[in-house]
């Protein structure tokens, strides 16, 4: 088990180093999404908005946050946050519905298989 | 117009009638002549040749060789159930068994033969059949059932594929033989004597050197034994003759064609009878080299040369063919090519023989070396490369010593596409050469086999050339430079299998790790390493799969491999399209306590869920939010259930029939066996989900044959079938094995699902699988069964490592509170339910309720009443 060990001490190790948590800008003002090492890299978390709004809270691999709104516009459902991470080959980071597989640019909010379609991003930071 | 064209008229609409029909098509004379066809059987041309493999689940559909629509797409009238009764060739008519009489100007008989029943007393008693037609086949298995022994008359080739057949339908079988060994035809006694031996192996008793005298009727008129000219007898109600077949010459001789003194049309190079407007081809023509063709190539060759006879072209004459056949009889494999009795002056032998393995491989060459031809018994690997070679005149690449030792202690076989002269004959069935299949991938850009196929009809045939076809396929895309992208995804140029691989030998134990050292892009390129929602899955699946040997954690929420898994996997149940979950507790087997299933209801009952029986033999309870996961994962882990993987790409369900335990007609216990082969392979993480079933005897109940895996059991012990699917496109299993005990059954089973997991694509089903790869059933039998990649026990330690390694993903999740953090609708108020999940009444239970869905202004509104973050932190 010499590789799994190895893998929670670099994790750790970062996380000494890294944020404390993730900010989100709602309403003009930052609200508290999560403690930083809650986030796992590739993975989304959903956010509850104070006006009952939902957001998906994701981290990539080079540890870089992006927000969107959690509602797959193609459903209805508000799942967006439980959807995997890619990177197309020119490097726009999305994430692909974990209903029907749509995927959709973190840094735009542009569905990239279906130009007409666009979800709303947010503003979010570590601190 | 119409009036003034030619009638041909084709009498007999069997294998080579359909190839001249296609033949006809593609010289163009079909446009200028009316066509009609009158067929004695019922149905279109089917493959006679693969009819054995309607017992192993090829319906009379699958087995058909015309495509939709053939014959009204050329314009060919088909009257099906019309043989021809006469023919008057002074009025140039045929009139029909109904009495229709049509007129002809050109006469193609294409009647095939018959199979030859000796003169034997009793021989027409019922329990008497021959095996020539899908109606022979359909009677001999309503008639097995209920019977316990059958005796097949004849041991050539289409005696030991009814031998095959009987022993499949659970008889104890005998195969009589009047020669001293069998397959005289096609083998010598060093060749018949290894045959022999693995086929009384498997269970068949085998009597050579002795003819039938009579069969012994009962008062009821039905078969009971059989008397023999040594003087025993063998108690049987079930008797198949395949003694041989004649050509049926029957209407030819009736109007005074000549016919050959011991039977069959007599044709000349050109396949013309004596009367110039007849014509006469297939079995049941004699042809000019004095000889009546059993098989289907020369047949096609005999209706190439007709049809473009009518279409005014040059025509190729048939002066003679090669008898050359490799067939799986039994599962053994059988060949012989070319010179194979070396009749040739100075012909010497070069002979290996392993009676223990039942092998036996003769080589026969010229005193220079070069390949005249040879018989192949038990391992015949190398016939597709070598029948093309005999005959050629050039000497061989290697000592032909080295070419009869089994592989490993023999010289590496340098025989591949490469070896062979343009003009070897590649595909023996539609002669096809390989200078054919070189300018269909360089002239009409075929850039895959399938093309190939269809563009030559090379490998329609007995597919034997398959693998052979394969490589010069390969070699010739190569060598024109074309490149195929069999890459997964866009993250990395490997197919899934090479992943496995390079997992597995370089014991990497992460995507970021796998990405870097072997992604595209030198590795991690513009998208920064991230991967992509294709190879995430995929490659979370394959360390799951290698999990021990990395080694890395099996459970599969652990460290990246949390990051990874699709988000059913990675919430251990099943979204649902209002983002709400199901459960699917496992039942083994389909079997369950009451108590059990109190739990299930109770659970569901106080969750509110959803629930219904699936097609697999479980209950689903739908509905659940992401936050109750755990809370009914509790009650149920603690009532006993565990998960049953309906999230994963893993082992579904083993669905069991009720088998010998309660049915009266059940032969073994199926539902133990479902439920040893289910907890066997619980949580084993594939390429694809797996299915299984086991049926308690041939009757089926548990639909095992739709199944990757499916068992059914006989009175010896268990057949085994892979390749099964259910789903958009069905397909029956195959025949992997039969009358396994139990544990011969699991070992093959785990060899089997370790090298389809070792070897598929992503998302492909055995099924695709099965079809895709090289060799196809006949390889992955080699490898499970025969173990010819040396791999086995390597596939066996893998499963071995499976079984001591699993745990309940379910009650390891409840178990860590790292694992459950995830289970929350909303990061920042743990306690809140997600207010989008709701539902709505119907038929007593609940459905999602889509309307609140619909927009978010609406399901905002829905909200004023209750504010929900409101003392959530
Ligand atoms: C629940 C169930 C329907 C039911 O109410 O009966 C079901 C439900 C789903 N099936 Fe199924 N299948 C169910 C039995 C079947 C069967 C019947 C069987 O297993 O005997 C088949 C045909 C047999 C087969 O697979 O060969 C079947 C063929 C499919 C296919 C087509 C697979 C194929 O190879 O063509 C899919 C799509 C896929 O997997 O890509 C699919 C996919 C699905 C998915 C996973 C679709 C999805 O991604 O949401 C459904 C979600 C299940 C859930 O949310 O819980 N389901 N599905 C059945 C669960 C059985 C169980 O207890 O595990
Ligand atoms: C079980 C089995 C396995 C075989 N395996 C192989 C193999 O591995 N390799 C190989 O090369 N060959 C094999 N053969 C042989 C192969 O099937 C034949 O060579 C091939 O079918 C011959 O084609 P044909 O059209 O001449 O005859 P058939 O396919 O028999 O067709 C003749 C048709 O004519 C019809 N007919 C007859 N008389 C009349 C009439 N008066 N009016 C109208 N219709 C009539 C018949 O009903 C029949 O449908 C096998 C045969 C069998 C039975
Ligand atoms: S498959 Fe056979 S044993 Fe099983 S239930 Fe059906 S009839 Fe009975
Ligand atoms: S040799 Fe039979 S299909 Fe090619």
């Amino acid at each position: 088990m010499t590789t799994a060990t190895t893998t929670a001490t670099a994790m750790a190790a970062a996380t000494r180093t890294g944020p404390d948590r993730v900010e989100l800008l709602s309403g003009g003002t930052w609200t508290p999404v999560c403690a930083w090492e809650r986030l796992v890299p590739g993975r989304g978390v959903a956010v509850l908005l104070p006006d009952g709004r939902q957001a998906a809270v994701f981290r990539d691999s080079r540890d870089a946050v992006h927000a969107v709104a959690n509602r797959d516009p193609f459903t209805g459902a508000y799942v967006l946050s439980r959807g995997l991470l890619g990177a197309t080959p020119d490097g726009r980071v999305y994430v692909a519905s974990p209903l029907l597989k749509q995927r959709f640019d973190l840094a735009t909010g542009e569905c990239l298989d279906d130009p007409a379609v666009r979800i709303e991003v947010h503003r979010v930071r570590p601190v | 117009m119409t009036t003034t064209r030619p009638t041909l008229i084709l009498v007999g609409y069997g294998m080579v009638g359909h190839r001249f029909l296609e033949a006809l098509a593609e010289s163009g004379a079909a446009a200028g002549h009316r066509v009609v066809v009158l067929a004695e059987e019922p149905r279109p041309a089917y493959d006679r040749v693969a009819l054995t493999s309607y017992f192993s689940g090829r319906t009379a559909e699958d087995l058909l060789l015309a495509e939709p629509g053939f014959t009204d797409r050329h314009g060919y009238e088909l009257h099906l159930s019309s043989p021809v009764a006469s023919v008057d060739r002074a009025a140039k008519t045929v009139t029909t068994g109904a009495g229709r009489t049509l007129r002809y100007d050109t006469l193609v008989l294409a009647t095939g033969s018959y199979p030859f029943v000796p003169p034997v007393p009793g021989r027409d008693a019922e329990g008497c059949f021959v095996y020539r037609t899908i109606e022979d086949l359909e009677a001999i298995e309503a008639y097995a059932a209920g019977r316990r022994v059958g005796a097949v008359v004849g041991g050539g080739l289409l005696g030991l594929e009814a031998a095959g057949a009987l022993k499949g339908l659970g008889l104890r079988t005998h195969v009589v033989e009047f020669a001293p060994r069998l397959m005289p035809v096609q083998v010598d006694d060093g060749g018949g004597e290894a045959l022999r031996r693995t086929i009384e192996g498997m269970g068949v008793t085998v009597h050579t050197g002795v003819g039938t005298t009579a069969v012994e009727v009962s008062a009821d008129g039905r078969a009971a034994a059989m008397a023999f000219t040594d003087g025993s007898r063998l108690e049987t109600g079930l008797v198949v003759f395949s003694a041989g077949i004649r050509p049926r010459d029957q209407l030819a001789r009736d109007c005074g064609l000549t016919v050959g003194e011991r039977g069959g049309i007599a044709v000349d190079e050109l396949c013309r009878t004596s009367d110039p407007d007849v014509y006469a081809i297939g079995e049941c023509a004699l042809a000019a080299d004095g000889r009546v063709y059993g098989l289907v190539a020369p047949g096609y060759e005999m209706a190439r040369t007709v049809a473009r006879q009518l279409a005014g072209q040059s025509a190729q004459p048939f002066t003679g063919a090669d008898l050359s056949t490799k067939l799986k009889l039994l599962g053994v494999d059988v060949a012989s090519f070319g010179d194979a009795f070396g009749t040739t002056p100075g012909a010497l032998d070069v002979v290996y023989a392993d009676s223990r393995a039942g092998v036996y491989k003769k080589l026969v060459v010229t005193p220079e070396g070069a390949l005249l031809g040879g018989i192949l018994v038990g391992d015949a690997e190398a016939y597709a490369m070598l029948r093309p070679l005999a005959g050629t005149g050039s000497p061989l690449p290697v000592p032909a010593e080295s070419l009869v030792l089994p592989a490993g202690l023999g010289a590496a076989l340098p025989l591949g596409g490469a070896a062979l002269p343009d003009e070897a004959v590649v595909c023996n069935c539609h002669g096809v050469t390989k200078g054919e299949v070189r300018a269909a991938v360089t002239g009409h850009a075929c850039t895959t086999v399938p093309e190939v196929k269809a563009c030559t009809k090379a490998g329609t045939g007995c597919g034997s050339c398959l693998k052979l076809l394969g490589t010069v396929v390969t070699d010739e895309l190569a060598a024109s430079g074309v490149e195929v992208d069999r890459g997964l995804c866009p993250c990395f140029g490997q197919s899934r299998a090479e992943l496995y691989e390079l997992v597995r030998v370089k014991r990497i134990p992460t995507h970021a790790r796998l990405l870097a050292e072997h992604g595209r892009l030198g590795g991690r390129g513009a998208a920064g390493g991230e991967g992509c929602e294709v190879c995430k899955p995929a490659v979370a699946s394959i360390i799951a799969s290698l999990a021990p040997q990395l080694p890395v954690s099996g459970h599969i929420l652990d460290g990246e491999q949390g990051a990874l898994q699709d988000t059913n996997d990675h919430f251990l149940a099943n979204l649902q399209r209002n983002g709400s979950y199901s459960v699917v507790p496992r039942i083994p087997g389909g079997e369950i306590t009451p108590e059990k299933l109190i739990v299930i209801g109770e659970v569901a009952r106080d969750f509110g869920l959803y629930t219904k029986i699936t097609g697999g033999q479980r209950i689903d309870l739908f509905g659940a939010r992401v936050d109750q996961l755990p809370e009914i994962w509790h009650r149920l882990v603690a009532a006993g259930f565990e998960s049953g993987h309906a999230y994963g790409k893993s082992l579904r369900t083993v669905k069991s029939c009720v088998g010998s335990t309660w049915c009266r007609y059940g032969v073994q216990d199926s539902v133990a066996m479902a439920i040893r082969l289910e907890l066997r392979y619980r949580g084993l993480r594939s390429p694809h989900k797996l299915k299984s079933a086991v049926s308690g005897c041939a009757r089926e109940c548990a639909e095992a044959r739709g199944k990757d895996f499916g068992v059914i059991a006989t009175s010896n012990g268990w057949n085994l079938y892979v390749g099964g699917n259910g789903g958009a496109t069905p397909r029956h299993a195959d025949l992997l094995a039969q009358d396994l005990d139990d544990d011969q059954l699991i070992r093959l089973t785990d060899r089997f699902l370790m090298f389809y997991i070792r070897t598929a694509d992503r998302l492909e089903r055995t099924s695709a699988w099965l079809e895709r790869i090289e060799g196809g059933l006949d390889h992955v039998r080699a490898v499970v069964f025969e173990d010819s990649l040396g791999i086995a026990a390597d596939l066996e330690a893998m499963m071995a490592h499976h079984v001591t390694d699993y745990q309940d993903e379910w009650a390891a999740t409840l178990a860590d509170p790292g694992r459950l953090a995830r289970f929350v609708s909303f990061v920042n108020a743990p306690g809140v339910p997600d207010p989008s999940i709701r539902f709505t009444p119907e038929r007593d239970q609940v459905k999602p309720d889509l309307a609140v869905l619909a927009t978010e202004a609406g399901l905002l509104a829905s909200l004023v009443r209750t504010p929900v973050l409101e003392g959530s932190r």
